[in-house]
């Protein structure tokens, strides 16, 4: 099962983050349509995988909306539409869904985020426990309606798909100092200031 | 249950760390006597929040962020109780935003300073990168300590053996020229507020090494590393000279307090901050004025 539970630290331990990656999806529209119409069996993070550049970017994006939705400042609807506005450094939220989210024919990679938390019912403000979904039921869903292939989710897979100039562009990091000064060949070097500008756009959004 | 009742608690305190038989009652002294966590440290995460510092305006906790393999430090800023909870909750969070800015603008013009991980400044907090080393206050004063005791000694050995010192002076101008460069002053310079962070590359060789290389090469390397501004808790946005003296003398009369032995090496700063910063010059100029009359310009109210 190529399901990761992502152990992000400072995260309340009754929230539980799955996370899987698939090459090649075929079927972007149909998952994309799901989204738009609201099912609820679906609720999930799409993300294109070719904007994300490491676990540790995709790690910032989850933390701020899981704080956010512990604080009850949701910004969307849920925490997982929370999860694909918190990869945007600014505070469009269309724009975060296109950039970040599905787009039909031209997302190939697709990374999918589950959050399970225990959600208290609007009646009696009880915990509800009875439906939560487990790792297996989660991943028998997945795969029987993404067509793609499942890869794990590690730093080398990321660098894969990632679409560096796309990343530059969103992150406006193009012509930045702080990246410019470091010589070309140190490529490690440089992706490592990348990183860190991008966690810190995340991290700033909003102020 | 004392067996000493008359003696001071400091000593206690010693005795009980020392003796076998109380060790298991030690850890119980120091959580007794920790603050409590703040909520967002209350999470689980791999390794516990170690308290590293506790300043007037806040606490200092070395933690994990995102995920167990990356260090941060995360300062936290508690209510203060004095204070109309509205008007605490509106200073808290606007320093705390402003911080968070000045870091990430000084990253992104390439100034060495930590990368924000998250913050929430709302709950007064902000999370930031690691930075591994020592301050520089603690390396300058090692280097001193290794240096000749009586004066006779010291003279002779002046002006020859202080280029590792001298040549991390003028890093340090350097640093604070490309801070000041991006229209920020940091409020706060002391050798406290910088780090030096060692070098990652070729760690083992050195080490290997160590054995073969002369002592003058070892007491060099003790001041190697690149040197990290941290604390911009009281940093400001500012574009006058006058700021940027202020930032100077403020380092200056620092220096001269911590490190009188010194005292003398500060000039190396100021040059490399001349030779690294087009202003450098004009601000200069304006520290003779700074040093003439101290810190403070209004004498308004």
């Amino acid at each position: 099962m190529a399901l990761e539970t992502l152990q992000i630290e400072h995260v309340p331990s009754d929230h539980h983050v799955y996370a899987a990656l698939f090459r090649d999806v075929q079927n972007v529209d149909f998952l994309q349509a799901q989204l738009i119409g609201k099912n609820p069996e679906f609720e999930y993070a799409f993300i294109d995988a070719s904007v994300i550049i490491s676990r540790t970017h995709l790690f910032a994006a989850i933390f701020r909306a899981l704080n956010t939705l512990t604080e009850g400042t949701l910004q969307t609807p849920n925490v997982h539409s929370d999860i694909v506005i918190g990869l945007n450094p600014t505070n469009n939220i269309s724009e975060s869904y296109r950039r970040y989210g599905l787009t039909p024919s031209k997302t190939r990679d697709v990374l999918v985020i589950k959050v399970v938390y225990p959600k208290l019912s609007p009646e009696n403000s009880t915990i509800t426990s009875e439906q939560q979904p487990t790792p297996e039921s989660i991943w028998q869903h997945l795969t029987t309606h993404i067509q793609g292939t499942p890869v794990p989710l590690t730093n080398e897979e990321f660098a894969k798909s990632t679409d560096r100039a796309k990343v530059r562009k969103y992150y406006k990091l193009n012509g930045v100092p702080g990246v410019e000064r470091i010589d070309k060949a140190d490529e490690e070097g440089r992706r490592r200031e990348m990183e860190g500008l991008v966690i810190s756009g995340i991290a700033l959004r909003g102020l | 249950m004392d067996p000493s009742p008359q003696s001071p608690p400091t000593k206690k305190r010693k005795m009980a760390t020392s003796t076998s038989t109380s060790t298991a009652a030690a850890p119980a002294v120091v959580q007794e006597h920790q603050f409590p966590l703040p909520p967002i440290l209350t999470h689980p995460s791999a390794s516990p929040p170690i308290l590293i510092t506790q300043g007037a305006e806040g606490r200092l906790y070395k933690t994990t962020f995102f995920s167990p393999d990356i260090p941060c430090a995360l300062k936290y800023r508690p209510p203060k109780p004095y204070r109309h909870p509205v008007l605490d909750a509106r200073l808290t969070k606007a320093r705390l935003a402003f911080e968070a800015k000045v870091l990430e603008r000084c990253r992104r013009e390439g100034v060495p300073v930590p990368a924000v991980y998250a913050q929430n400044a709302a709950a007064g907090w902000i999370a930031v990168e690691w930075i591994e080393g020592a301050p520089v206050r603690v390396k300058i004063n090692e280097w001193l300590g290794q240096r000749p005791k009586n004066e006779e000694e010291e003279r002779s050995a002046a002006g020859q053996d202080h280029g590792p010192l001298i040549e991390l002076m003028k890093r340090i101008g350097a640093a604070i020229a490309g801070l000041h460069r991006t229209g920020v002053v940091h409020g706060d310079l002391t050798t406290s507020n910088m780090m030096l962070r060692p070098h990652t590359k070729k760690k083992t060789t050195t080490s290997e090494q160590t054995n073969g290389v002369s002592k003058e090469e070892e007491k060099a390397k003790l001041l190697e590393g690149d040197v990290v501004i941290i604390d911009f808790g009281l940093a400001n946005q500012s574009q006058s000279d006058e700021d940027r003296a202020t930032d100077l003398y403020v380092l200056e009369r620092a220096f001269a307090s911590t490190h009188p032995r010194a005292e003398n090496l500060f000039e190396h700063l100021l040059e490399s901050y001349k030779q690294s910063f087009k202003k450098g010059a004009s601000v200069l100029h304006k520290l003779e004025d700074v040093r003439m009359r101290g810190r403070k310009r209004s004498m308004i109210g």
